[in-house]
């Protein structure tokens, strides 16, 4: 029972991660194509400037619930996927550092260097968590000791690919909302119409997502057996779908609070197809590290349970009023602050 | 180089480059706090511009910390997997709280603090940035109570059904006393780099007559902070060592270069182990008793020495005693120039001597906690826990081009990154309170 607790909570950790940090990495990888003068990258910059820290905490949450909860899944996931994770560290290190280093040094090419890391850096942790995400719903060639025998181009297969594109526009559809909501005039209506732009292309690509899960992946044998899970990806879709009607309404919280439903829905999407599982081995049934053969024991899901549900509704109490204290547009008064991006 | 090698070296690498940035976070968050508090009760904005200026050094040092932090969480996951499954039911707890309960408290009011200085009032504004001071403390209180784990594991049965450590008792665990000690030298070692940094940043300025008021006001606030930190500092590295004493022996014979088990020990001001033939080249100066008195609070008391270790149980001799000494040294240097500066704390002009030397220590303090993370760590050696598993069992089945890989990127990466950040800390520093930004 605790063991699919917290298979749950593992989910929703990662949901979050994915709701929260996905607006600022899809932010930044639009940097070059909205921001067209210096005050729009810097509201840019400025848009996810207190809020990408708290973000980025629920990715070591998620890591740390991760190794807390389930040490067996932790160890395996973290040392299989050594490349790319590795390469998702390195990316989240030089996003972090373009944030605080660019506007420390009046000079174009510096800016110009930053802005040039800034786009990439937010880029490939967005295509590298869809592809790591499409490959654990898939599967991964894992033996029983937890040994990886594939390689970094192993986990670039059609499905694999398919989920990088995904999230990729996943993200950038939910950037371009919250860039919607925190600029004003022309960088606004462009904002807007990057949105309608990918909505279309989301919705496309949601279709061919979920028919390709269905040929490359076992996610499906749980939705027929408990039909009720079907739910999720209909959340997900009427998420979609209520990004559109409400981006159409002007109302761009309401839009960004529906795409954020879409990206919930996606995640539990994928992770009830994988239940039990949390590391499906492709090459070997009996390898599958499980919610139940790899969890810690009963004393310590028994603690961190108490610790999350304090915890974690006391943080999204206090994340939440962050969000509303900043939740005007950035103005060119805010730029002119010495603290600022 | 096999796999455990280059691990370790990651490892340490990744360990080191973040512990330059945290210190100094938690050290200047505390000063921070307390200018803000001089802004909100006084109402001067002589204040608010004291916090601003070394508020913007403490951002631009915040962001490494953060994301050198990430790296390193999951560094257990990639290159300690074994590691991680045989303890993780205890060590990963531990993780997991920093992150809930203080990570985010952290981060969240930063950002407050960072961008809220027109958007929040003047007391919400000064309570983050003591949030922000209190939660740095939380996190490195958790961590270092893995980190306790690992050098005095308490609080844990074996499952040999599934063939790990479990924990079977949480309080002993949050109350090990190995690492209170550990986490009250580490976070008085940060607080007092802190204070070093300001009282250099200060002199530099000082030293060139500029924003003269500013900074002596700065300088006069650290002098008593860090000459206060600095004594505490002592005291708790000798309850530390007492300590070690008791729960880790071969480790303090080795940070002593101790070979032969006796009574009355000296502690020898001169001494080069001769690990070869187990043994020291050079042994002089000889304070009787000294060794027995700071192991033991006693002059006569037995510290074992290590031959009574079995080869394969003892630490790597050389780099444990030689980042002890240094540490020491440093010690010495830190508490005469603390002492100065108090002394010279409200003169008008300063010594230049002191002034000079103390913009030359600005370094030393964060050189002198490497040292004590490199006693604490490879002194632990053999062992990733202390007596209950080996180093070279806790390496994830990763092959060794990997990690050699990932380990030049680590060198490259941070490297660039460590001299960008000297460059820009330096560049501001010396900036002073009145450059206009943009």
């Amino acid at each position: 029972m605790l063991e699919t607790i917290w298979f749950v909570l593992w989910a929703l950790l990662w949901a979050v991660y994915f709701v929260l940090d996905g607006f600022d990495l899809g932010l930044g990888a639009l940097l070059p194509f909205l921001g067209k003068n210096e005050s729009e990258r810097r509201i840019m910059y400025n848009a996810a400037g207190p809020f990408w820290d708290g973000n980025e905490v629920w990715l070591i949450s998620a890591g740390g619930v991760t190794f807390a909860a389930f040490p067996k899944a932790y160890a395996v996931m973290f040392s299989a996927l050594y490349a790319p994770l590795l390469l998702l560290l390195f990316a989240l290190i030089f996003r972090a550092v373009s944030f605080e280093f660019r506007n420390k040094v009046e000079h174009d090419s510096w800016r110009a260097l930053w802005d040039c890391v800034h786009f990439l850096s937010n880029l490939v942790p967005c295509v590298l968590l869809g592809v790591a995400f499409a490959n654990l719903f898939m599967g991964i060639p894992v033996d029983a000791r937890g040994v990886y025998h594939g390689n970094l181009l192993g986990l670039l297969s059609i499905y694999g690919l398919a989920g990088g594109v995904f999230f990729l526009c996943m993200f950038l559809l939910h950037g371009s909302l919250w860039l919607a909501i925190k600029s004003t005039g022309s960088l606004q209506t462009r904002a807007i119409a990057s949105a309608t732009f990918l909505w279309p292309l989301m919705l496309l690509l949601l279709v061919v997502f979920l028919v390709l899960t269905g040929i490359y992946t076992k996610l499906y044998a749980n939705f027929f057996a408990s039909p009720v899970l079907f739910a999720l990806p209909l959340l997900a879709l009427a998420g979609l779908v209520g990004a559109r009607v409400m981006l159409g309404a002007g109302k761009l919280w309401l839009a960004w609070a529906c795409s954020a439903l879409f990206i919930l829905g996606v995640t539990f999407f994928g992770v009830a197809g994988m239940f039990p599982g949390m590391i499906i081995s492709s090459i070997d049934p009996a390898a599958t590290v499980t919610a139940f053969n790899g969890a810690s024991s009963q004393l310590t899901l028994k603690i961190m349970l108490g610790v999350a549900l304090v915890m974690v509704p006391i943080v999204l109490a206090y994340q939440f009023w962050l969000y509303k204290t900043f939740s005007a547009p950035v103005t060119n008064d805010d730029l002119k602050d010495e603290h600022a991006y | 180089m096999d796999v455990v090698m280059l691990s370790r070296l990651q490892f340490a690498v990744a360990v080191f480059f973040h512990f330059i940035f945290v210190p100094l976070t938690l050290g200047l968050s505390i000063i921070l706090a307390w200018m803000e508090t001089r802004y909100v009760r006084t109402g001067d904005e002589f204040w608010k511009k004291q916090a601003k200026f070394w508020g913007k050094l403490f951002l631009i040092n915040f962001t490494l910390g953060v994301v050198t932090g990430i790296t390193l969480e999951f560094q257990f996951g990639t290159n300690w997997s074994r590691y991680s499954e045989y303890v993780g039911d205890i060590f990963g707890s531990l993780l997991a709280i920093e992150a809930t309960v203080a990570f985010f408290l952290e981060s969240t009011f930063l950002a407050v603090w960072h961008f809220g200085w027109n958007r929040v009032s003047k007391k919400m504004h000064l309570a983050s940035i003591y949030i922000v001071a209190f939660a740095g403390n939380l996190s490195a209180l958790w961590i270092i109570l893995a980190n306790g784990f690992m050098q005095h594991p308490v609080g844990y049965t074996i499952n040999e059904t599934m063939g790990r450590a479990e924990l079977s008792n949480f309080w002993q665990v949050v109350t090990n006393g190995y690492a209170w000690g550990m986490y009250a030298h580490t976070v008085l070692a940060s607080w007092a780099l802190g204070g070093f940094f300001v009282l250099g940043v200060s002199a530099w300025h000082l030293l060139r007559k500029s924003n003269v008021e500013f900074f002596r006001a700065s300088f006069k606030m650290s002098a008593g902070f860090t000459l206060a930190l600095v004594l505490l500092l002592g005291l708790s590295g000798d309850q530390q060592g007492k300590t070690v004493a008791q729960v880790q022996p071969a480790k303090l014979a080795a940070l002593e270069s101790h070979w032969e088990t006796g009574r009355n020990v000296p502690f020898y001001l001169l001494t080069w182990p001769d690990e070869a033939n187990e043994g020291n080249k050079v042994q002089a100066i000889g304070l009787p008793g000294m060794l027995s008195w700071i192991a033991y609070g006693n002059t006569d008391a037995e510290v074992k020495g290590l031959k009574d270790f079995a080869k394969e149980d003892r630490p790597p001799v050389m780099p444990t005693f030689l980042s002890f000494r240094g540490m020491l040294v440093m010690a010495g240097i830190f508490v005469l120039l603390a002492v100065g500066a108090f002394l010279q704390r409200k003169k008008d002009e300063p010594c230049p001597l002191l002034l000079k030397a103390l913009v030359w220590n600005i370094p030393l303090p964060y050189i002198a906690i490497m040292l004590g993370w490199a006693v604490a760590e490879i002194g632990r050696q053999p062992w990733i826990v202390y007596g209950l598993m080996r180093t070279s069992d806790a390496v994830s089945p990763v092959p060794a081009e990997n990690i050699a890989i990932s380990l030049g990127g680590f060198i490259v990466v941070y490297s660039l990154l460590g001299l960008l950040d000297i460059y820009l800390l330096r560049k501001y520093a010396i900036k002073g309170p009145n450059a206009q930004e943009v």
